[in-house]
This record gives structure tokens, sequence and C-alpha cells, in this order.
């Protein structure tokens, strides 16, 4: 069959690009020389620390992101969608700033602490859990609560028999994907953890750069990417042995019945406000000097005083970045609809793709970056410095977003339609766009604005791949913060605030296109 | 003092429409068949004796005490709805057991639903009619003082329907359960009915 073919190749072409960073992983880290790393007791002291920062930080997300997602989903809310809005925006917004936010946010005792990590991952993540569970438990047919209650079960023992088992699977995948993202977690980590205690992110970052040890880095990069795989496949076995056939219905939302459903809704409120206070504190912190409100840091960012070569100014700063996010959004939107055009023939043709799917998101933005370094190093051509790695790097970690977006669309689309097409006498290809063409259009807008987004606020691929004399907006906060003194934090803060502004930009102009997220 | 179940003037409005306009019913030790068509408030009304939906006004008394500052898991009424809506994780006979600490009943159960040896059963293996058999043992098996029944035979066919019928009143009246059976069916409500009311006969001013 020709679509046959039609099929392979874009999953060939995808398949490849996501997979040269792993493989040049793969390939250097197997090396003696660089599983020497794992004779170090430092290595194993990082791994343990990643690992606990990770499960704490899981915990706390799903733990606080529960009682709002019963609220948001099985009751009648006011300002829902914005309350939503407001839990799921963190998720996309970039890791440094975050970072930045919360350290202007908490006291400085806490600067450096696991507290400060857990605080901030959670702050990235609840959106995430309230999503992934709240599209299940909506479709939870209330009437099989009432038949707990009515066969003499008390409220929460209805929840916990009842409910609970349903919302396992759910529960479980929104606990590995948390896990997966705090576990590979970098610009937060950089910004907000201390030097003394990092993690596999943050060392095989400093072994490559900073002393240079490329293979202990690619021993740990290796280590990094089986543990990976190893959690994806077992939390995809978990989720199957537990995964259920609840009977299904779209049932209204109830108005607030008890004690414990208006504690929900107080605390989903109360959490919306408070995911709101990183952001407004950092706002704040970059308008003040001294003791004063002032626009000082945003003068110094535009036209900087130090003279060094170091000091370059925002506006070509923001240039740089806009560059690289445009051609990173380019790429990544044709590599995410080709994959997504791929796995949806293949499911087609009964092919499970669902752990392939879930494999490039848990494919960390720092193994990216420092894969694509190794081609680049040791590949047939030298291509540090090259202008394309930048770009292509950030649209690796923003592919797998786009694909995540527009397959639940393809696989909605029902196939009678294409049937419909055909029949009317439009060949394969005029057929194929006339259905799902126009129908992924719209989607295509917002998913290139979200891979805009996390191509702009990317820092995990690019602080490998970018050059020193052209930084991008997060490596430059970065590079500030490193850096001593008031004006360094305060220029940080200053660029972080122009960085969540072409953000909020970026994500309302594509807003549209992005509903069903 | 009535014995058994009163509703008195009982209203309920969703979303402005009135769904419910002062009804009332006196149900004893019998059964009764609630007729009416689809949407004229047969579910509300159920929904609100099991206590999971509460009435804007009116009054519910269970020999003449007080029904609706009961909670629902208190006021030992069993309700079956049109789907089984049986428990997937848990087995025909876990699902049997649910509502009671008593794992005797479910043998005794089995064998009064015809249905023994199944309760290591998983609920997907069932045919329709063997669900809602199995649902309505587990209403029972609480012993609860009545059991609603709202279109329980509604997705299931003719002839499954009628001999359902015939074994769901020797059922109620073996282990003596008053019960409402809500049906659009005139056919089945007097098979399986004491006594046939239609909803509209019970409200004062009708919305329709």
């Amino acid at each position: 069959m020709r679509s046959r073919g039609l099929a392979i190749a874009p999953v060939g072409v995808v398949a490849l690009f996501l997979l040269v960073p792993v493989i040049s992983v793969l390939f250097a880290g197997i090396r003696p020389e660089s599983l020497h790393v794992l004779m170090e007791s430092r290595t194993w002291r990082i791994i343990g620390f990643t690992a606990l920062q990770a499960l704490l930080s899981t915990v706390v997300s799903v733990a606080l992101a529960l009682p709002a997602t019963y609220a948001l989903h099985r009751l009648r809310l006011r300002l829902r969608r914005l309350t939503l809005a407001v839990l799921t925006v963190p998720f996309v917004l970039p890791t440094v700033v975050v970072g930045l936010a919360f350290r202007a946010l908490l006291p400085e005792s806490l600067n450096g602490t696991l507290t400060a990590i857990v605080l901030a991952h959670a702050f990235f993540n609840v959106g995430l859990v309230v999503r992934v569970v709240g599209g299940v438990w909506s479709r939870l047919d209330g009437r099989m609560q009432d038949v707990g209650r009515t066969l003499g079960m008390p409220p929460f023992s209805v929840f916990r028999r009842v409910t609970l088992p349903y919302l396992r699977p759910a529960i479980l995948a929104s606990t590995a994907l948390v896990a997966m993202f705090t576990f590979t977690s970098f610009g937060v980590i950089m910004v907000l953890g201390s030097p003394a205690q990092p993690t596999i992110e943050v060392e095989i970052y400093r072994r490559t750069t900073q002393i240079l040890d490329i293979p202990a880095a690619a021993g740990l990069a290796l280590v990094q990417l089986v543990i990976v795989v190893v959690a994806l496949i077992w939390s995809a076995a978990l989720q199957r042995r537990t995964a259920m056939l609840m009977r299904q219905s779209s049932a209204p939302p109830l108005p607030m019945s008890s004690k414990v459903d208006r504690l929900c809704v107080l605390w989903t409120y109360l959490l919306a406000l408070g995911l709101t206070i990183p952001v407004l504190a950092l706002s704040l912190r970059s308008l003040r000097a001294g003791n004063q409100w002032s626009l000082q840091w945003y003068q110094q960012i535009a036209a900087p005083s130090g003279g060094t070569t170091r000091d370059i100014g925002a506006f070509s700063i923001v240039t740089t970045s806009l560059r690289y996010a445009a051609l990173a959004t380019l790429l990544a939107v044709v590599l995410g609809v080709l994959g997504a055009m791929a796995v949806q023939l293949a499911t087609r043709r009964g092919v499970t793709l669902e752990a392939t799917l879930l494999l490039p998101l848990g494919v960390s933005a720092v193994t990216i970056g420092f894969g694509l370094l190794l081609v680049s190093i040791h590949g047939p051509v030298d291509l540090r410095g090259w202008t394309f790695l930048v770009p292509l790097g950030q649209s690796l970690v923003a592919a797998p977003l786009v694909m995540m977006l527009l397959l639940p669309i393809l696989r909605s689309i029902d196939p009678r339609l294409r049937f419909v097409a055909a029949t009317l006498g439009a060949g394969p290809l005029k057929a194929w766009w006339a259905v799902d063409g126009r129908l992924i259009g719209r989607a295509t807008v917002g998913a290139a604005g979200l891979a805009c987004a996390v191509s702009l606020g990317e820092f995990g691929a690019t602080a490998f791949l970018a050059r020193v004399d052209e930084p991008t907006i997060p490596l430059q906060i970065v590079r500030l913060l490193g850096r001593p003194g008031e004006a360094n934090f305060g220029s940080a803060t200053a660029l972080a605030v122009v960085l969540l502004a072409i953000t909020a930009v970026v994500l309302t102009a594509t807003d549209r296109g992005r509903t069903q997220w | 003092m009535v014995n058994g179940l009163e509703v008195v003037d009982l209203c309920v409005t969703y979303e402005g429409q009135s769904l419910l306009s002062h009804l009332t019913v006196r149900v004893g030790d019998e059964i009764v068949a609630l007729l009416g068509p689809s949407g004229s408030g047969k579910s509300t009304l159920l929904r609100c004796i099991a206590g999971v939906q509460q009435p804007d006004i009116g009054c519910i008394t269970w020999n003449g005490v007080d029904l609706l500052t009961v909670p629902a898991h208190q006021r030992s009424i069993g309700l079956v709805f049109q789907d089984p809506l049986l428990f997937p994780h848990l087995t025909v006979g876990r699902n049997i057991s649910f509502g009671t600490k008593d794992n005797g009943r479910v043998a005794e159960l089995l064998s009064l639903i015809r249905m023994p040896g199944y309760a290591d059963r998983k609920p997907e293996t069932l045919s329709g009619g063997e669900a809602q058999r199995v649902a309505l043992a587990r209403a029972l098996a609480p012993q609860p003082r009545m059991l609603l029944l709202d279109e329980p035979f509604g997705a299931l066919d003719t002839d499954l329907r009628r001999s359902l019928t015939a074994e769901v009143r020797e059922l109620l009246k073996s282990t003596h359960t008053p019960a409402i059976h809500v049906t659009h069916d005139e056919e089945e409500a007097y098979a399986i009915a004491d006594r046939v009311v239609h909803l509209a006969d019970l409200q004062r001013s009708s919305p329709f």
C-alpha cells in the first residue's frame, strides 16, 4: 500500500532527529572511562539527592492539586476558566524565570534549600496534575458514587472505595509525568539549588563546561537516561494493571453540598492566588533599587555600563532569542505534525506507540543539549558554534509537546469523514487536506505558540549549545545570577520580566488554537 | 401515623426549571409501579427519596420520622439504576458484599438471583441481564427497608425484560422489601406491582 510508505517516511525523519542526541549519549556513555564515574561515591550522593527532590516535589504537587482537581471538575465554580488558567499557565513558563521568582519571593534563609526547589517544582506541576486527573474525574459517572452511598457507605468510604480506584491510573500517570519532569529538572535547580548539592543534570553541566570532563558527563547522562526509561516502563505497566472500564458520562458539575466541598473550593481559590504570588514578587522586585521604586534595572539591561564583552545589551539578547525561537518553532511544528501523523497512521495499523510517544518527553533537555554537543564535537564535521545548533536543540525539546497537543485531535477525527471526502471525488491528498488539514490547522497555531514559548524559555539544551557571545535571555539571566551584587540580581529580574512579557504575548496571541489543552 | 414512606408536597427545580411540583405519595408494605414519560421527573423523585439529591421544599418521612436530615448512607434505602453500574475493579461477590459486612449473604443472594458460582467472576464477563441481577442482589444485600428501581430493565430486550419482571417481583416478595418501580412500560408496571400510579396524578399543579 502506498500510504504505508507515507507513514514510514515521517516516522523515520522524526525518530532520526529525536534519537540522534540519545544515541550519541549512549555511545559516549557506554565506554569504560565514562562508566568510571559510577565508582565515585559523589555520583551516588547526587543520584540520591536527585531522586529525593523529585519524590518530594511529586508528592507535594499531587497533594496540592487533588482537592483543586475535584473542585474544578466536579463542582460548580465561579471564575472556573480563569482559575484553571492560573493553575495551568505556570507549566509553560521559563524554568529560570520561575526559579528567580522564587528567589525573589522566599527569604534568604531558604535560598539553595530543598524546600525552595520543591515549592518551585510544585508551582510548575500542579496544573499538570489538575489537567491529567481532572480529565478523567470529570467523566466519572456520578451515579457510581450514588450507588456507594445508598449501599450505606459514608462519603469518605465512597471516595476511597469507588472514586479512588477509578482515578488511580490517572493519578499514577500524572505522578509519573511530574516525577519525570522534576527528576530531569535543570533550570530551576541551577537558579534555586545549592552548588554544594547538585542534581544529575547540574552535574552533567558542571562536568561538561567547568571541568571539561566529557566522559564522566556522558556516564552520568547515560545513568539518567536509564533511570528515566526504566521508570517510564514501570509506570506504563502499573497503569495498564490498574486500568479499568468504569462507566463514563459527562455529568454536570454539582453545587457544593458538604463541608468538604466548601473546603475544596476555598483551597482551589487559595492555590490559584498562591500561584500568582511568585510572579508578582518577581515583577515588584525588578522595580526596586536600593530602597525605592525605580526603573534602574531596566535602564541597565538596555544599556549595560560594564563595557566588557560579557555585558550585552538587552535588545541584542532579545533579538537573538527571538531569532532562535522562530527557527525552533518552525522546526518543532514540522517535526511535531509529522510525528503525530506517523503515530496516528501506525496506530490505525494496530501498532501501539504510546511508550515511544512518552520517551521523547522523558529525554531531558540536558540530554538533548549534551547529545547534540557530543555530535558537534565528535561528528564527521565540527559543528561547534554553528548557529542552527541552538534552534535545533530547542525544537527537539518542543516537538514532543506539539505531538502531544495534536495527537488527540487527530484521533478524534472520524475516519469515515475521509471516506466521505474520497467518495465525493477527492484524491488522497486532497481528502486529507479537506478533513485532517483543516482540523489540525487551528490546533497547529496553538501548538506553534506553545513551541515558541518553550523555545524562548528553553535553558537545558541551549546552555550546552549557545555561543558565549550570543546568549539567549534565560542564559543571560543565569549568567547574571552567577555574579555577585545587587546590580546583577536586579538586572536578572528585569530580564526575567521582559521574558515573561514576551512569553505572555506569544501565548495570548495563539491562545485560540489551544482551547483543548 | 403512617406506616412506611410518605412524601408530601415535594418540589424540585433545576436551573429555574420545575422538575417536580407539589408531589405527594405514600408507599406502605407493597410494590408500587410509577408510570410517566421520560423527563417527567421520575428519577428525580427516586434520587430525593434515596438522599442523593435534596428537594427545594416538601418533606419525606419513614414511619413518621423525618428522612431529609438523614444522609443517604444512613437511610437504608437501596437504589438500582437502568445501568447495572457494577464496580469494575471488584468481583461479582465483592460487588454484592460491598454494602454489608456479612459475607455469608453472598452465596445466599447469588442463589436467589439464580447465579450460583458467579462470585469470582469479573463484571465485564457478565451479560446485560446477569449484570442487572447482580446489581439487584447488591442493593438487597444490606437488607434495605425499601428498594427504588429506576427503569432497571430499560436497557434490556423484551424477552429478558418479561422474565426478569417476574423474577424481581418474586425476589422482592421473598425478602419482604417494599419497592418503588419506575418505568414507562404499562405492561411491565402491572406485571410487577401491587399498585400502579401515574406520576402526573401525584402532583398538584403539573408543570406540563
